[in-house]
């Protein structure tokens, strides 16, 4: 039987968990910032692991099943580190029907990873977007934070390269 | 903040503008800036210091221009000239030109009178990519918050929802309710405790209106959300926003704690004893949750799966209480239609559908971008008029609008009025404005497939029709794709349509397979291509392997 006696502890001294803390905090520790404080992990860590999604539960006070139904539910969301790189390459209606799919065969055949893995290295991670909302420069993507509009898949080939060995 | 404080906030930030006699307005939204824009306002404010013209010279950055293809726009105000693909090595020409007359010799001139410029009507969108959205005094600047500061004080919560519904105006997010009619609804259930919540989630891949209004005007949608709270008798709203759209919620954010700072949000709103707060909820990439129940459902912390209505969340939403749900776009239309009357609204548009509609045009079109038109204007004066035609003399073959939920519209209907009823008489819907020109090399079989691959994957999984029917139909798809299938499959195929629109829970699911019944109804030829020929006309489904088949073009 567990007793509620005040908010959990923080899982480690690391700094970020006391960014996570703050979110539930300005919440009032209630069970509808659940979505918000998710944010503020994936924000502080990239991504949320075990101890994130604990620490999340008891520090709202809702079933960890329910914290783990909601961060397997939205896309946003991820349960893996992503790799030191990041691609995300739009397929969006416009980027699809201007070569989006282009894009994402050229990454497939050079770097071997399809959307959703990581290389083997853990140095690029490949996403795909449902839309950017950059329709006007479709084809669109963004490596590391850049975003690359008008893009054909041997730029996009070399802009990889480039991020990833400047 | 009364009507004659708001009047000084107004007048004094006139008169510091007017200072300047030069004004040099640089697009700052998300698609200028991704592809520079933000280097071109500190090159052309550097170039401003150094030349000397710091006092004759007002560089800002503003909201969306609308030609987001010709980026980064900057426009010269006071002389009606607009710049497109602006680098940061303009930037002496650009002020040079200023001080000339002449100049910009290197620079690509749009001139205003272009179509594209010409053909639109602006309402919703007159504010955006002429003031900075990041200050309230330029908005107020712009009449803003007078609607609000009015309607509190001087009319009754009634005669607010009376003006809206004698406006005619309708929900923007795509279905299309008389927004007067769902007010009224909340304005009379006999609950103490009301929300009033703007749907932001702008999921439909291929749409960017509302993000482009939250990015460059979000005063004016706080501005609806607050006088259609004081109108339902609501104390609470929430702006639930993707949170693929960091810079929208980020001037979302500092446009709410500058209203509250004047007190145009917050307790005792223009000393009326009226109090209204908003929070922002961002979503997490769910597609599901631009539905109400399913959005009411995230917004309380939970998965995003929707629920049968009735109740309504007029009747029973948030937390219990009653709701009042509007797109963005209907927001940012309250406002005008208290300022210039609703008379003013009505006598825009058609019959049936009043005001402007804004649309996000992508896809094969010469110019892409935001648009904002009249209703009742045709797709063919969209498309070839304001988009300039299709693009290296390849032929038109299809409209897609209403993304997922939507169809694909062929040429023969392109002299259809754009309005609610005409685009669902013609097997799509107005959706929330995403509109894809497609031309010949698109597959529609492709196309279908893509929709129903978007719909499978973004089903929520709560109700069997949607979770297992659209991935059944993606299956079908794909056989057809693959040159695989047979009559018994297409016939399959519809009757799997026909049961996934009838018994589906939410409009996620019943919407689902419009884009293959609309493509199967305009298109058949090219389904019976790819399943007796095994070939696609497109040279896009994997079942064309006859070399001589033209190559999708990837650029």
């Amino acid at each position: 039987m567990q007793t509620f006696l005040g908010p959990p502890q923080l899982p480690s001294d690391d700094k970020r968990w006391k960014i996570v803390d703050a979110t539930a905090r300005r919440y009032g520790r209630e069970p509808h910032a659940l979505i918000e404080t998710l944010h503020t992990v994936q924000e502080s860590f990239g991504y949320l692991d075990e101890t994130a999604l604990r620490f999340v539960a008891a520090t709202l006070r809702v079933p960890l099943s329910r914290v783990y139904g909601a961060a397997t539910f939205y896309h946003f969301f991820s349960l893996k580190p992503q790799g030191k790189h990041t691609c995300v390459v739009c397929t969006g209606t416009a980027c699809y029907i201007k070569g989006a799919p282009a894009l994402l065969s050229a990454i497939e055949r050079r770097h071997g990873i399809k959307p959703g893995q990581t290389t083997p290295d853990g140095e690029l991670s490949l996403v795909t977007a449902r839309c950017l909302g950059s329709c006007g420069l479709a084809p669109a993507a963004v490596m590391d934070g850049a975003v690359l509009g008008k893009i054909g898949p041997t730029d996009m080939l070399a802009r990889i390269q480039k991020g990833m060995h400047p | 903040m009364t009507t004659e404080e708001l009047r000084k906030i107004a007048e004094s930030e006139r008169e510091a503008q007017r200072r300047f006699p030069h004004h040099v307005c640089v697009c700052m939204a998300a698609s200028c800036q991704s592809s520079g824009a933000a280097d071109v306002l500190d090159a052309l404010k550097k170039e401003v210091v150094e030349s000397g013209m710091r006092n004759e010279v007002h560089v800002k950055g503003v909201g969306c221009m609308g030609l987001c293809s010709a980026g980064p726009l900057v426009a010269i105000e006071t002389e009606g000239k607009m710049y497109a693909h602006v680098t940061h090595d303009d930037a002496p020409e650009v002020i040079r030109g200023l001080d000339t007359g002449a100049g910009g010799d290197g620079l690509k001139e749009l001139s205003a009178g272009d179509a594209f410029f010409r053909r639109q009507k602006k309402i919703v969108l007159e504010n955006s990519g002429v003031i900075d959205p990041e200050r309230i005094e330029d908005y107020i600047a712009h009449d803003g918050y007078f609607a609000l500061v009015h309607a509190i004080t001087e009319l009754t919560p009634l005669e607010v929802v009376q003006q809206v519904l004698k406006s005619g105006l309708r929900g923007r997010g795509g279905a299309g309710y008389p927004t007067g009619l769902k007010w009224s609804t909340v304005a009379k259930t006999g609950e103490q405790r009301k929300f009033v919540v703007c749907n932001a989630d702008e999921g439909d891949p291929g749409a960017f209106m509302d993000r482009a209004v939250l990015e460059s005007d979000p005063h004016r949608v706080l501005e609806g959300m607050a006088i259609a709270a004081y109108a339902v008798g609501a104390q609470k709203g929430y702006v639930y926003v993707r949170a693929e759209y960091p810079l929208a919620v980020k001037n979302l954010k500092t446009a709410i704690r500058q209203a509250e700072r004047l007190g145009l949000l917050g307790n005792d709103i223009a000393g009326s004893g009226f109090s209204f707060h908003v929070d922002i909820r961002l979503g997490a990439g769910a597609f599901v949750c631009g539905e109400e129940t399913a959005l009411m459902a995230s917004i309380e912390g939970k998965r995003g799966a929707p629920r049968p209505r009735p109740p309504y969340p007029a009747q029973e939403g948030l937390w219990g209480s009653p709701t009042l749900i509007n797109n963005v776009e209907t927001f940012a239309n309250v406002a005008p239609i208290l300022r210039h009357g609703p008379e003013w609204f009505s006598s825009i548009g058609t019959e049936k559908s009043k005001g402007t509609k804004v649309f996000a045009l992508a896809g094969q079109v010469e110019n892409t971008g935001l648009i904002e038109v009249p209703m009742g204007i045709t797709l063919r004066e969209i498309i070839h008029e304001i988009g300039g035609g299709i693009p290296s003399g390849r032929k038109f073959k299809a409209v897609q609008t209403g993304g997922p939920s939507g169809g694909c519209i062929p040429g023969e209907h392109l002299d259809s009025p754009v309005d609610y009823e005409s685009l669902a008489r013609v097997g799509s819907m107005m959706g929330s404005g995403g509109m894809i020109v497609m031309d010949e090399t698109s597959c529609m079989v492709d196309v279908a497939k893509y929709f129903t691959d978007f719909c499978r994957s973004e089903s929520c999984g709560k109700c069997v029709p949607c979770r297992a029917g659209t991935e059944q139909m993606y299956g079908l798809l794909q056989k057809i794709a693959g040159g695989q299938a047979t009559q018994a499959d297409l016939t399959l195929l519809e009757e799997l349509c026909d049961l996934v629109r009838n018994t589906s829970l939410c409009g996620l699911g019943q919407s689902a397979p419009n884009p293959v019944l609309s493509t199967l109804h305009y298109f058949r030829d090219e389904y019976l291509e790819h399943i007796e020929q095994k070939r696609c006309r497109a040279g896009v489904c994997p079942c064309s392997t006859t070399p001589s088949a033209p190559q999708k073009v990837s650029q």
